[in-house]
């Protein structure tokens, strides 16, 4: 549920640090707020798949559970898991990891990139990190006192960050480029020309890429470049994926990092004082999603393609310009036809419409403009929220 | 392209040719064409509903026969199959593998209707050398439908 704390309102009780008071309150929140008080909202809003975990990947955790299995793991993971990890990514990837140095399981992505934040920032380091981004990226980075630094990305350029605006953007300070690509909100992919020149521009000045991987396998006709296989970036790359999206188990919290292993020893200390080791059964889920789990991926993500082309077709026909997401779950519409701004666009599509969708502005300024449309609901829902939607766009558009 | 829409359509059969050509990216027209070909040719063989009948009065009885044959000279299992098939009673007919040759899955009104069905039609046939009928109790789950207490999934809100 919606958590009630908000800021602690208006009473000043308590010393917060400064530190948390830095962090923006996340501008959808009140949406959600709103969103659990209407009945009967189609939710485009939640990025996360809509399917159960498959059965046989549950089936495995109630099994280990029935066991007893229910200790702590080693703090950098089982080491069954760290075994058929690394043999996952040197047969999607050609990469070799050693699984006893060099990966780490870890509590979903997001507590992989709040270690790697943490393991290689001094305070005053910089982050560059494509603007729009994923909610998390800055916050992650200001938490580690680092600063962030946004690079601004356009539809006209599918999204993809650039190599020379991030040339621009180097500094003494800067420690690394944090990239999210499949893009949450955009949907963008990276193409590997692109890729490649971003990778040059880091080896080059000696800045490592946080490369967060999470939608790896959702992309739709395209390839996923990993960017920790390009030539000479094994060691200047931390890549950090999981399980969440493809395996349907984001309220398993699992995920992992892959890094030399100097970073994954700094990671694995912080882990451990804070987190001891990621949870038991969803280590065996996990380790059961990467052998047998293939196939319900691949299931998942036709299934997810044919609702991406229905969504985008269906923005299109009502008039919103949709540019083509190659990744992830999310449409990314453009607004602008209403000359509203995303984030009264989306209260007022909550309030009038009952369909709830993300702003674009609450991923950056590039984002304003647009709102986020996550796909990975039922059809007959995408259906109806498109219906709903038209109306809304009929009445409000300016042009 | 025709496999997406035959996927599509084995999970759900109204799926509409326009919903269908969004979400393939082929024109209405080409799948409309496909579909038709599809009908013509009797890779779809037909629309229909999977129906929880306990839910209303018009009970049925599901009896799992398996059959043991002998086979006929020249024609094997094929023509002895044809006439248990042949029968409307019959809703599944397989020739397999193992200790019998033919699993015949038969839908009626009542107990008695099966066993009439299976003493004066069945085993009377050319060929049939033995069969035993198992009476269904419970369905749990059927052509991929679980029938009772399948569970919506629950999405809490929450910002990502």
């Amino acid at each position: 549920m919606v958590s009630e704390s908000r800021h602690g309102g208006s009473k000043k009780r308590y010393r917060i640090s400064k530190r948390a008071n830095q962090l923006s309150p996340s501008g959808i929140r009140k949406f959600f707020d709103l969103l659990a008080s209407i009945e009967g909202v189609i939710s485009l809003g939640v990025g996360e798949p809509d399917y159960a975990t498959p059965w046989h990947i549950i089936e495995s955790a109630i099994e280990s559970l029935e066991k007893g299995q229910t200790m702590y793991t080693s703090n950098s993971g089982m080491p069954e898991l760290r075994q058929e990890l690394a043999r996952y990514l040197h047969g999607h990837y050609g990469l070799d990891y050693d699984p006893n140095t060099e990966l780490l399981i870890t509590v979903g992505v997001s507590e992989a990139l709040d270690l790697a934040m943490r393991a290689i920032i001094n305070p005053g380091d910089e982050v560059i990190m494509p603007d729009p981004h994923y909610v998390a990226y800055d916050s992650c980075v200001i938490l580690a006192g680092g600063k962030v630094v946004t690079v601004p990305t356009y539809e006209d350029d599918n999204f993809e960050i650039s190599a020379a605006d991030i040339e621009m953007n180097l500094t003494g300070n800067t420690r690394a480029i944090l990239i999210g690509y499949p893009a949450n909100p955009t949907g963008a992919v990276m193409s590997r020309e692109k890729t490649e020149e971003l990778t040059d521009v880091a080896r080059h000045h000696g800045v490592l890429v946080i490369s967060d991987e999470i939608y790896a396998k959702l992309v739709y006709g395209v390839e996923h470049v990993c960017v920790a296989a390009l030539p000479g970036m094994r060691e200047n790359t931390v890549l950090l994926g999981g399980f969440s999206k493809a395996y349907a188990m984001t309220g398993w919290r699992i995920g992992y990092a892959a890094a030399p292993a100097e970073i994954i020893a700094a990671m694995t200390k912080i882990h451990q004082y804070t987190m001891m080791c990621a949870p038991t059964m969803a280590q065996v889920a996990a380790l059961e999603a990467l052998k047998s789990g293939e196939e319900s991926a691949a299931e998942m993500v036709e299934d997810y393609n044919r609702r991406r082309l229905f969504m985008v077709k269906g923005l299109r026909d009502i008039g919103l310009p949709c540019f083509e997401p190659k990744g992830a779950f999310y449409a990314f519409p453009s607004i602008r036809i209403t000359g509203m701004t995303s984030e009264d666009f989306a209260e007022a599509l909550l309030t009038e419409e009952k369909v709830a969708a993300v702003p674009g502005s609450a991923f950056g300024e590039c984002g304003e403009g647009y709102i986020r449309c996550c796909y990975a609901t039922s059809m007959a829902d995408i259906e109806e929220a498109l219906a709903r939607m038209k109306r809304f766009v009929s009445k409000h558009r300016k042009d | 392209m025709l496999n997406d829409i035959l996927k599509i359509l084995e999970n759900d059969a109204q799926t509409t040719p326009k919903q269908l050509a969004e979400m393939t990216g082929m024109s209405q027209s080409e799948v409309t064409k496909l579909i038709r070909q599809a009908l013509k040719d009797r890779t779809i063989l037909k629309y229909k509903a999977i129906i929880n009948w306990d839910q209303v009065e018009d009970e049925q009885v599901w009896a799992l026969i398996e059959v043991k044959l002998t086979p006929q000279k020249d024609v094997g299992f094929d023509s002895v199959a044809e006439r248990i098939y042949r029968f409307a009673q019959t809703r599944t007919v397989y020739l397999v593998s193992g200790t019998y040759d033919l699993f015949v899955l038969v839908v009626g009104k009542s107990n008695h209707e099966i066993a009439d069905f299976v003493s004066q039609k069945l085993s009377h046939i050319e060929g049939v050398k033995e069969t035993v009928t198992q009476f269904v109790l419970k369905r749990y789950k059927e052509d991929g439908e679980i029938i009772e207490g399948k569970e919506e999934v629950k999405r809490q809100p929450v910002i990502l």
